[in-house]
């Protein structure tokens, strides 16, 4: 019986709801699973750090790795993945473009850590103690990962092959990648695995956006009652559709929220929340400073809300101190 | 982003321009020319003293050939002035013009900058930038649009009168028109002009006549033009017509209306005599005016006011032509060229209250003098002042409103001569002592000096300093009655007190107060004074920055009779080499859709100014109509998913600009 | 630790500006500057646009991020835009821009937008001069060195872990 491919799925900074989108193959995951040999997944199985060190260089076909890098074992990690690796997939926002984990780079890491340790509603701590980096126990040096400063998308710590978009990817896009890659059918190395063209292209109330839509005021979701037959850029909502790629066949949208970003940008596009910030801003109403400013306060957190995903990604990266 | 396969390596040309000393002398153009040489892709890297010349554009042309050039480079002046110079001697070359760039580092770097070193490092960058910039560049096709041949024509004086007989006597369909009842201008309020002394009307009158009569030319007198829409070689126009409750038709100009108009006297300030005389409300601006149609003054007109006139102008009106009921009509006119002679305004005297207009009776501008002293003028011509003397002293003051910090800093052009020319007018209608205070004599123009000679002769007296003040504060007896002229003669460097009974302004001359609103209207700059800005102040004295808009007269800064003709006769010439050409290249800068890359979005839609972008409901995708596309770039922009791309301006251009002039940026320790 | 300002001063640091100006009016202007030698400082180096309302902010961005110290925008004054509105276009982008800037640490100073009209050559001198000085006072901004820095932050960190600074969260 010839060998079957390796493959490993692999977590850094991240939810695990990436995970969980392997899951949601359902019974396409014995499809998967019987064509392939997982030889890593710390979420499911029981593989050590050091099995992998112990296989040769290349040897699996191809690793799934989904999470932001903010710690110094996700980046040992990630490279040693790299090395064993024929391929390897940024799977999901996180690893794509930094995700919601990247939004901490409007912060410095002290500034996170008092936080955490110190200040969080959850947490009594009078001490102020902060885990120690390094533990002897028995004569054993025990030493917890170092947090970055900085939150990182995968690719901007090692060579990615190919990315898999979305907070998670859909079932249906994980299902794609796997057929092009068992089948060797593989696109132009960079490649999104996901459609060039954005969201609008394939959202269901896409018929209902007027052609003069001009904003005097941006709305925030949970503040309005959402008609769900009509666009919610027509409603004031910002939705990031219009500068987000395609793929996820609207399933926000179809829950009446809207699109976020998770997806990313096109190809054509450097900066996803520069790009929307232009559409929005251009078509704001007023012309006079005051009045401009006025409708634009209503949103309230440009960053956030433009960078949902992709601040460590964007052309600044993150907050500059 | 995506990758633009390069059917061939790129392979550049780059050239430095020395323009003689103007770039060399700050730029090290030996050091640009041996950088550019190790970027990659430049073929060839050269200085040369002027680049714009034969010899330079044949270098270019010859390289293409023996070193299979396929993008070139030239840093000399700025694109505005040679871009397409060098995009003509690049496609005589045989490449597309589209494959060359040009770096500014005489006006952006060598005129502004006096560290040569500093200069230079900018000048690499530059360079650099454009060197990244040409790899994204693409052959291109110039687009080409037709030119109707109508020309409109804003402002019917002597230099709107002047450009309309030109092109009209070439056989091109003109609209002239003219917000006054009648065409004329300012020329056909002076007397004579100098310095030949011609009556004005003598000289003008038979041109007025040729406009109303010439089959060519469709004149709109007391009418505006509210909008204008389209581009070169298609301008569509509204022109409002304001109702002058006369049908144009039907009068005949015979002026018993006037005559038997319940009115017996005038009441209301004669616009033509700058408010030296009444007129009634129905009224011709006076006796030459061109139309030769009445019209009538609904704020004056007690019909208008009260409904209750016995309308006697009606009844002795043989031809009905008067229409109380006259309504303001909009025209739409389709022309390819457009001609803008909006004349000047004068100096408002007022603003130089110690000069004392319009508190001492006898404080005129040159303006009214011009009246006063013409023979169909308020008295005839006979020279009568406010309070009915006849005056045997004038002081006439230069430069007001002109070369004056506090009000207008420029030079006015025609107040030294038009004072000499009253001078001897005044002197000729009264025999007066005429008194000059001046700054200096400008007489720069064909027989003017000579005429200041013959001003001199007549005996009439010049001193030279700036009025300090008009008052009627009388000192000795001699002044008791008069006004006092003080001023220090710097030629003897003595203040002096000069009593006149008549005191002359020589009012400078302003943009229009609307010139802002004009210029708007027609998408045009103007110069910081106001006056309307040409291309070029020297090579393209009479283009504008917007194609197929040209302006003539004084609209586009202060000048005389002789300046305006010869700038109305230019402008002519440029339209009519437009009309004549048929068609004019456009930069091909157009934006487009990517049909495959768009979402169908409409963020495009909602933002371009032209309506150039429609949604292609079937493909549910929007699409640029290129005829209508100017150029700007706004829907690129702000297209949220790149799906739209401008020629000439692709992101991936400016991108690699960016990239190239950062890219040497030095490290900074810390 | 020098402050930014004091560092510059003992490099031979100079700010980098990039300028985009729309060829109607600012690109004019720039010209005429030129033409009537209106010396200023040599750290602005212009790229043309046909209107303000082409420059993405990505553009300005992307320019901070490739070590531009200070971005400037020129465009036709409200009103006068040769093509009816794009000016009002980059206002309104570049007022959510500056807000967004602020948010992300990059000083208000560092990014100008500017309405020259083609006659006010003078204005070109003052506004490169007055921002060439505000950005030399905020001194290098640096990015693609910190990029740098950030990407190597785990050798950084794990040096300072191992060798003698062991508490680095003290």
């Amino acid at each position: 019986m010839p060998e079957k491919p390796k493959v490993t799925f692999y977590w850094c900074a991240s939810c695990g709801g990436c995970e969980e989108s392997v899951v949601d193959l359902a019974e396409n995951i014995l499809d998967v699973v019987a064509a392939v040999d997982i030889v890593m997944w710390p979420v499911a199985m029981d593989f050590k750090k050091k099995d992998v060190e112990a296989m040769e260089d290349k040897s699996i076909l191809v690793s799934m790795i989904n999470g932001a890098i903010r710690t110094s074992e996700q980046e040992e990690m990630a490279k040693l993945m790299r090395r064993k690796s024929q391929l390897v997939i940024a799977y999901g926002s996180c690893a794509h473009l930094g995700g919601i984990p990247g939004l901490a780079n409007q912060f410095q890491r002290e500034e996170i850590l008092q936080y955490i340790f110190e200040e969080s509603p959850s947490t009594v701590n009078p001490q102020k103690t902060r885990p120690e980096r390094k533990v002897m126990t028995n004569g054993n040096a025990v030493t917890l990962p170092n947090f970055f400063n900085v939150v990182r998308a995968l690719d901007q710590v090692i060579d990615v092959d190919y990315y898999l978009p979305g907070c998670p990817p859909t079932p249906k896009l994980l299902k794609q990648a796997l057929d092009a890659l068992l089948s060797g059918n593989l696109p132009e190395k960079g490649t999104v695995l996901a459609p060039d063209i954005a969201l609008c292209d394939e959202c269901p109330k896409k018929d209902t956006k007027p052609s003069d839509l001009k904003f005097t005021e941006f709305k925030r979701p949970h503040l309005v009652q959402i008609d769900s037959a009509t666009c919610l850029l027509a409603q004031g909502i910002v939705c990031m559709g219009p500068a987000t790629r395609g793929g996820c066949e609207g399933v926000c949208i179809s829950g009446n929220m809207p699109c976020t970003g998770c997806f990313g940008p096109t190809s054509r596009v450097k900066d996803q929340g520069a790009k929307i910030l232009s559409a929005l801003a251009s078509q704001v109403e007023a012309k006079d400073e005051k009045g401009i400013d006025a409708t634009l306060a209503t949103i309230p957190d440009p960053v956030g809300t433009f960078y949902r995903y992709g601040l460590p990604i964007s052309l600044l990266r993150r907050k500059n101190f | 982003m995506h990758n633009y396969e390069q059917k061939e390596a790129v392979r550049i040309g780059f050239y430095i321009c020395h323009c003689g000393h103007n770039i060399a002398s700050i730029v090290d153009v030996k050091a640009v020319a041996e950088y550019v040489k190790s970027l990659p892709g430049v073929v060839v890297s050269c200085e040369y003293k002027y680049m714009c010349s034969d010899p330079g554009q044949e270098l270019i042309q010859k390289d293409i050939h023996e070193h299979s050039l396929n993008r070139i480079i030239v840093a000399s002046c700025s694109p505005l002035l040679h871009e397409h110079t060098f995009r003509t001697a690049v496609e005589k070359g045989g490449l597309n013009p589209y494959y060359f760039q040009m770096v500014n580092i005489r006006e952006d770097v060598s005129w502004v900058h006096t560290d040569a070193k500093a200069a230079t490092e900018k000048s690499k960058d530059l360079a650099r930038a454009a060197v990244q910039r040409v790899f994204h560049h693409k052959a291109l096709e110039t687009k080409h649009v037709k030119i109707h041949p109508d020309v409109l024509i804003v402002g019917g004086g002597i230099a709107g009168i002047h450009a309309a007989l030109t092109l009209a006597n070439s056989g091109k369909k003109v609209f002239l028109v003219e917000r006054q009842p009648t065409i004329g201008g300012h020329m056909a309020m002076f007397d004579k002009t100098f310095p030949t002394l011609d009556c004005a009307a003598c000289i003008l009158t038979p041109k007025m006549s040729q406009v109303k009569n010439h089959p060519n030319i469709t004149l709109w007198t007391y009418s505006e033009v509210t909008k204008v829409d389209g581009y070169v070689g298609n301008y569509k126009i509204t022109i409002k017509r304001k109702p002058r409750y006369i049908n144009e038709e039907l009068c005949v100009g015979c002026m018993d209306c006037i005559e038997k108009c319940v009115y017996k006297e005038g009441k209301t300030p004669d616009e033509f005599n700058v408010g030296l005389s009444k007129r009634k409300p129905v009224y011709i601006p006076f006796p030459q005016a061109t139309p030769q149609i009445v019209l009538i003054d609904p704020e004056a007109c007690i019909e208008f006011k009260s409904g209750r006139c016995k309308k006697t102008c009606v009844e002795a009106c043989d031809r009905k032509a008067i229409d109380f009921n006259q309504k303001e009509e909009m025209k739409e006119i389709e022309v390819g060229t457009i001609i803008l002679a909006t004349g000047y305004h004068t100096f408002d005297a007022k603003r130089v209250p110690f000069y004392g207009y319009g508190k001492y009776p006898n404080v005129y501008t040159s303006l009214e003098v011009e009246r006063l002293v013409n023979a169909s003028g308020p008295t005839g011509g006979e020279l009568i002042l406010r309070d009915g003397r006849h005056p045997k002293t004038v002081g006439i003051i230069h430069c007001v409103g002109s070369r004056d910090k506090n009000t207008n800093r420029w030079c006015s052009r025609t107040c030294c001569m038009y004072s000499l020319k009253l001078a001897h007018l005044l002197k000729e209608h009264t025999e007066a002592e005429v008194y000059n205070f001046y700054i200096d004599i400008r007489a720069a123009g064909k027989s003017y000096e000579e005429f200041y000679d013959k001003l001199l002769d007549e005996n009439v007296h010049f001193i030279r300093g700036r009025v300090a003040e008009v008052s009627d504060w009388a000192v000795r007896s001699s002044e008791e009655g008069k006004l006092i002229i003080r001023a220090e003669d710097t030629m003897i460097g003595i203040v002096r007190r000069i009593p006149v009974d008549m005191v002359v302004l020589a009012v400078g001359m302003e943009p229009q107060s609307d010139s802002q609103d004009v210029r708007r209207l027609f998408n045009i700059s103007c110069s910081t004074e106001g006056f309307f800005l040409e291309r070029h102040p020297k090579l393209a004295p009479v283009d504008t920055f917007t194609d197929g808009i040209f302006i003539a007269g004084a609209c586009q800064g202060p000048k005389d009779i002789p300046d305006s003709v010869a700038q109305a006769g230019a402008a002519a010439a440029q339209a009519l080499t437009l009309i004549d050409t048929g068609e004019i290249e456009l930069e091909p800068n157009t934006a487009f859709v990517v049909q495959d890359d768009c979402s169908g979005c409409r963020t495009c839609l909602t933002i371009c100014p032209y309506n150039a972008i429609s949604r292609d409901e079937a493909k549910q995708k929007a699409f640029i109509n290129e005829a209508l596309c100017k150029g700007c770039g706004t829907c690129v922009a702000a297209c949220p998913s790149g799906a739209i791309k401008q020629n000439l301006f692709e992101d991936e251009m400016i991108f690699s600009e960016i990239n190239g002039l950062l890219e040497n940026t030095p490290v900074v320790c810390c | 630790m020098l402050t930014a300002g004091e560092q510059s001063k003992t490099n031979t640091w100079e700010p980098r500006i990039v300028a985009f100006f729309c060829n109607w009016c600012t690109y004019t202007a720039a010209d005429l500057a030129g033409v009537s030698r209106l010396r200023h400082a040599p750290n602005a180096r212009i790229i043309r646009v046909m209107c303000s309302g082409r420059v993405d902010p990505q553009f300005i961005l992307d320019a901070f991020s490739k070590g531009a110290d200070g971005v400037l925008l020129g465009g036709c004054h409200p009103g006068d835009c040769h093509y009816m509105e794009g000016n009002y276009k980059a206002l309104r982008r570049m007022r959510l821009l500056k807000r967004m800037l602020k948010d992300m640490g990059i000083e208000e100073h560092r990014f100008r937008l500017e309405w020259i009209s083609a006659s006010e050559g003078e204005r070109i001198k003052t506004v490169i001069n007055e921002m060439t000085e505000q950005v030399r006072t905020l001194g290098p901004l640096g990015l693609p060195k910190k990029f740098e820095e950030w990407d190597t932050e785990m050798e950084v960190l794990e040096r300072t872990v191992n060798g003698k600074e062991e508490a680095v969260h003290a």
